[in-house]
């Protein structure tokens, strides 16, 4: 087992397994997201008290869930990067944050285009809403320092240490709802005891929730695909699998 | 339908949240091929002027 996770380190075993992979989860991800959202929308039943608007819930919960667990790949793979030095942990790094930073802004935006209806307001400092607005800037942060040096390998060490720095973020958000008194809701889905919604609203969520991973490896995937193209061209393999040749 | 899309009146909260999360999914998938794309088209260049700049002066 070890020798194929060693193998798929380097760009050129895994470019040929994310060329095989890649199609396979794009049509994951289309299918569960057409059920899903065909679910939310039309099946699922109205909630007693919300009425229709719960419906955001379909996209704000799985965009949040998303924004935290794109980071938490960010940080471990930031970690591969600066312990052992594998390029594509750092690829993997790099290629996410753009993904996770619009699954933070998607959060954000629906969960105030829900809270206007429900909570009477846009935004409030809330422990919660001001955790996920600095995991935002984090994500821009963590752009940002990247590009920010000449030399494209210290960009990407400075860039590497702030997102493990920053990891630091993910629980906070988790528990904030616990930690302080907010008026964000309590988790619903990932308590102990049993999820307190009933199935036919629980399962469109959680399928929701698969989509949305399966739509994070399918962008992943091409992007790296590309990156492993910029910068492994002079190499063999490159030039044989463009180029057809076998010169 | 009518009914359906009034969304039990929040139709102007509901639909753009819908809107917006598709609105930004589509963007990254147009992002990520694009950048594919360029990424094949800029290393064949590359190839090509690797192989031109060590071709043999004949």
């Amino acid at each position: 087992m070890f020798l194929w996770f060693h193998k798929l380190g380097s760009p050129r075993y895994f470019y040929a397994f994310a060329r095989i992979i890649a199609p396979w989860i794009a049509l994951v991800c289309a299918t569960t997201m057409a059920w899903g959202v065909y679910q939310a929308l039309w099946v699922a039943p109205p909630d007693y008290q919300q009425g229709e608007s719960y419906r955001i819930m379909y996209v704000h919960v799985p965009s949040a869930w998303m924004s935290m667990f794109v980071y938490m790949v960010m940080a471990v793979a930031s970690a591969v990067y600066l312990i052992w030095h594998m390029k594509l942990a750092g690829f993997v790094a790099q290629a996410s944050a753009p993904i996770g930073a619009v699954f933070t802004f998607l959060a954000l935006a629906t969960g105030s285009l829900w809270g206007k209806p429900m909570w009477g307001t846009w935004w409030v400092w809330d422990a919660r809403l001001t955790s996920e607005l600095v995991l935002l800037f984090l994500y821009l942060g963590y752009m940002a320092l990247h590009e920010a040096y000449d030399n494209p390998s210290t960009g990407a060490k400075a860039a590497a240490i702030l997102a493990i720095v920053g990891v630091v973020n993910i629980p906070i958000i988790h528990y904030s709802v616990e930690w302080w008194h907010t008026l964000h809701q309590g988790a619903s889905v990932t308590k102990m005891g049993k999820p307190s919604m009933p199935a036919s609203m629980l399962v469109p969520l959680l399928v929701m929730a698969l989509s949305f991973k399966a739509f994070y490896g399918t962008v992943l995937l091409w992007r790296l695909q590309a990156k492993i193209l910029e910068r492994e061209y002079r190499s063999k393999w490159v030039r044989e699998l463009l180029t057809g040749d076998k010169a | 339908m009518n009914e359906f899309l009034n969304m039990g009146g929040y139709a102007i909260y509901v639909w753009p949240c819908y809107g917006l999360t598709a609105f930004c999914l589509i963007g990254l998938v147009v992002s990520a091929r694009v950048s594919l794309r360029r990424a094949r088209l800029n290393a064949l260049q590359r190839i090509k002027s690797l192989e031109l700049k060590n071709a043999p002066k004949a």
